[in-house]
């Protein structure tokens, strides 16, 4: 049985913080979930998408955020408890639903989890979510801590359902992907049937409709805000004159630094983890009990201008201070040491730091960037498209995936990425602006997310440029979740679909399709040629398996290479294609580790020697 | 309760998080609390992999630079760039067995001597344990076994004040069966070469 499926309340178990909320979910009863994978929030939709497969909960990968918020609003508007899980920049796909989904409501209890990515550990931005319950009028909770996230998502679902509101739950990275002990609770029974009542004057937002939608949702947020100010999540630690404000992780580096600097008689926290509505009266309250107050909150001055607001109102004047040049930035990420200065600055309280040992004659140490795997096919594919391109003057634009990584010598096949989608659409914009030659790279997973309407407008609108779909039958980065062109028969599941991409893009009526096997060199840089030279819109669908993937499920046997001694050391195959599995030996030749080629035999068809030889085992 | 800050690096694949999960269930059995986090997001991709883990009655869960009480480096290299997470008072403890990275294996970067990263941090900080943890884990009888290697020097070294029974119930609970007797030598022989380094 699967660890988060065990009927034990009371047991302690230590779990990631995806893991946590994923067992909170199950045990406030979830139903229905949807999501599309997504770091740091994938682990939460692994473990639901396990225990829907050895019990009645039903589980979606979707399509994209958009397409998954919108199935789990049905579900919701048919009475289940549903949960849609996203990372951050996930919202922004699905803000069109999210917006009037809100207006709608649900009669189920519906929470949608936002994994915010503070220093962007694996994302392309560091946007503050918080903006988006204000924004669309949803309620929002923030833990602070692994055990308080897993029974957050119960109390969240409880709160949807008496709103009758879909409820923002928004995490960090910090809680995502910490571990901690934590109790189990019982397990509310599941209702996996449901049944929508036809409601037309709250279901179908024509504008007539909209409008007096909108003068509800502000009703319920009235009836939040009161809830918020009544909430057990909003709490204050702590006396004395001097006040902080804060939620999320920086609740526990803001308690820490109280202690450290000796403040325990002298301030008090205000902790905010139903923060929207903001408790108003409460905060009011703190307010008046307070000389000055800091706030201290990762990302933007989400609470920091509502409770200079606040203030106003009230008529206080007491200092609040929080992101200023001086005190706490907008960038990166909090932590303890930092939030231990700021607050001793702004207390005017006595601190001496830790000395950071000097660092200044520590020699140069190499970095360690992330590099494709070895024998991964868009390595192959990277290197063939830049070889049947030669002497053109190229644009590459890229996508969102582990072929991202291809940006960086020597494949440098990279220009140009700002989200998930962008490659393709981005495409027709340089391919109209410029005179400029326009190859660009999605994966296929990526291509079914978001590529495939800027695939249509680009035939519709008679776009130049050619496509690379990258198909190695899996979502790879985020760690090998399915997609709709997975054969999910691998998985050993029964019962999906499959989407053929080659017809699909043949039905979009591209003027040039090819397909490459990348593995296969020669003969691919020719077909890659044959599509460059074509004028209007061409998709080459290079095909290959993950090579980890592959690995994971023994799909092939794994035949590793050697370097023979026919090699005379000119070291193209390290310069051009820079596999991982190559090193220098004692002798200083190059040399392959048998342990991690895969065999793929690129290499071995781009030396010029012939070098490359399979290694006799 | 004291508090005692633990950064353990690696580089993806040393299996830095499981020797991690091992030291939180081991504090759970010594009733110690203890909060963890990671990074691990292109860990199968070649990067590094850090963990913090605060042990005590501290609640943050990630260490600030300079405030780590112990490094526990898997790699050398790795080791000496975590050292700005360490002050002089900082006990140190890590494997001598470099794992170059691509730079470095294809000639195109320069790793840093051994004996040179020792005497650095030995230098900088409150001590140091050098042990070549990739001979004992073969010794031991897999390579795979260098995280828990590892942590029998750390737990030798008392710096976490932990009871070794306690650990070895945590391997026991963790690891896989097939693998427990590896781990389990692999243990001791770690906390053999820590007691004579």
């Amino acid at each position: 049985m699967h660890k988060l499926l065990q009927d034990r309340p009371g047991e302690k178990i230590m779990l990631l913080g995806n893991e946590a909320i994923a067992r909170g979910a199950v045990e406030a009863g979830v139903a229905f979930a949807t999501t599309y994978p997504g770091t740091p929030s994938s682990e939460i939709s692994l473990n639901l998408f396990q225990m829907s497969q050895e019990s009645d909960l039903y589980f979606e990968y979707s399509t994209n955020e958009k397409v998954a918020l919108e199935v789990a609003a049905a579900a919701a508007n048919s009475g289940l408890r549903t949960f849609c899980m996203m990372k951050h920049v996930g919202l922004n796909v699905a803000a069109d639903p999210l917006m009037t989904l809100a207006y709608v409501g649900v009669t189920g209890g519906m929470v949608i989890l936002s994994a915010d990515d503070p220093a962007m550990f694996s994302s392309q931005n560091e946007q503050d979510n918080r903006y988006y319950a204000k924004f669309g009028n949803l309620p929002m909770m923030e833990p602070s801590s692994v055990a308080e996230a897993k029974d957050m998502i119960k109390d969240a679902f409880d709160l949807s359902e008496s709103l009758k509101q879909p409820v923002l739950l928004r995490t960090t990275t910090r809680i995502n992907h910490s571990n901690a002990f934590v109790t189990f609770g019982e397990i509310k029974p599941r209702n996996t049937k449901g049944r929508f009542e036809r409601d037309p004057h709250r279901c179908v937002t024509v504008p007539a409709v909209s409008r007096g939608l909108h003068v509800k949702v502000l009703e319920k947020m009235k009836t939040a805000a009161r809830l918020s100010d009544d909430s057990s999540y909003n709490f204050v630690q702590g006396k004395g004159p001097l006040g902080i404000i804060t939620n999320g992780v920086s609740f526990y580096y803001a308690a820490d630094a109280v202690k450290d600097l000796k403040l325990t008689d002298r301030a008090k926290i205000l902790r905010l983890g139903f923060s929207n509505p903001l408790p108003r009266k409460m905060i009011a309250d703190f307010l008046a009990g307070c000389e000055k107050v800091l706030v201290v909150e990762e990302g933007e001055p989400f609470m920091e201008e509502a409770v200079k607001a606040i203030a106003q109102e009230q008529g206080i004047t007491i200092p609040i201070k929080g992101k200023s040049d001086d005190l706490f930035s907008r960038l990166f990420e909090y932590d303890p040491a930092m939030v231990r200065e700021k607050m001793a600055a702004f207390f005017s309280v006595p601190y001496t730091p830790k000395t950071v040992v000097d660092t200044s004659d520590v020699p140069e140490i190499p970095m360690r960037p992330p590099n494709l795997c070895s024998g991964c096919s868009h390595r192959a594919t990277f290197y063939e498209v830049k070889q049947a391109a030669k002497g053109m003057d190229v644009i590459c634009p890229n996508d969102i995936g582990c072929y991202t990584l291809g940006f960086l010598p020597p494949l440098s096949t990279g220009d140009f990425v700002i989200c998930m989608g962008s490659s393709v659409s981005s495409s027709c914009g340089f391919s109209k602006a410029t005179d400029q030659k326009v190859v660009s790279f999605i994966g296929d997973s990526t291509f079914f997310h978001s590529g495939i309407t800027g695939l249509v407008n680009a035939v519709f609108n008679h776009h130049n440029f050619t496509l690379v779909i990258l198909e190695n039958d899996i979502t790879a980065m985020t760690g090998h979740q399915p997609h709709p062109g997975v054969d999910m028969e691998r998985f050993g599941l029964s019962g999906y679909g499959r989407i053929n991409i080659e017809q699909l893009v043949r039905a979009i009526g591209v003027g040039h399709v090819s397909i490459i096997k990348p593995f296969k060199v020669q003969k691919s840089i020719d077909t890659i040629k044959e599509a460059l030279a074509f004028k209007g819109v061409s998709v080459i669908i290079s095909q290959e398996p993950c090579a980890l993937y592959a690995k994971s499920l023994k799909l092939k046997k794994i035949r590793p290479f050697m370097v023979s001694d026919k090699c005379v050391d000119h070291r193209d195959c390290i310069t051009t294609i820079a596999c991982p599995s190559f090193y220098l030996d004692k002798d200083n030749r190059v040399a392959i580790d048998a342990n991690t080629c895969v065999g793929c035999a690129v290499c071995a068809q781009i030396c010029p020697e012939n070098a490359i030889r399979p290694l006799k085992q | 309760m004291e508090t005692t800050r633990l950064i353990i690096v690696a580089v993806g694949g040393q299996g830095n998080l499981l020797a991690s999960k091992v030291l939180g269930e081991a504090a759970l059995i010594a009733g110690v609390p203890v909060r963890m986090s990671e990074i691990h997001g292109m860990a199968q991709r070649g990067g590094v992999v850090e963990s913090a883990m605060v042990f005590g009655d501290a609640e943050s869960s990630i260490i600030s630079d300079g405030e780590a009480d112990i490094l526990l480096g898997f790699e050398p290299a790795e080791t000496l760039r975590a050292l700005n997470r360490c002050s002089k008072d900082t006990r140190v403890i890590t494997n001598t067995a470099p794992v170059p990275p691509f730079t470095v294996s294809v000639g195109l970067g320069t790793y840093p001597d051994v004996e040179e990263i020792k005497q650095l941090i030995k230098a900088k900080t409150a001590g140091l344990v050098a042990i070549d943890a990739m001979s004992l884990a073969r010794e031991a009888g897999s390579p795979m076994s260098v995280n828990i290697v590892l942590l029998g020097a750390l737990i030798q070294t008392g710096a976490l004040g932990f009871d070794r029974k306690d650990v070895e119930e945590a391997i026991k609970r963790r690891v896989k069966p097939a693998f427990l007797d590896v781990n389990l030598k692999a243990f001791d022989m770690g906390f053999n070469a820590a007691a004579n380094a």
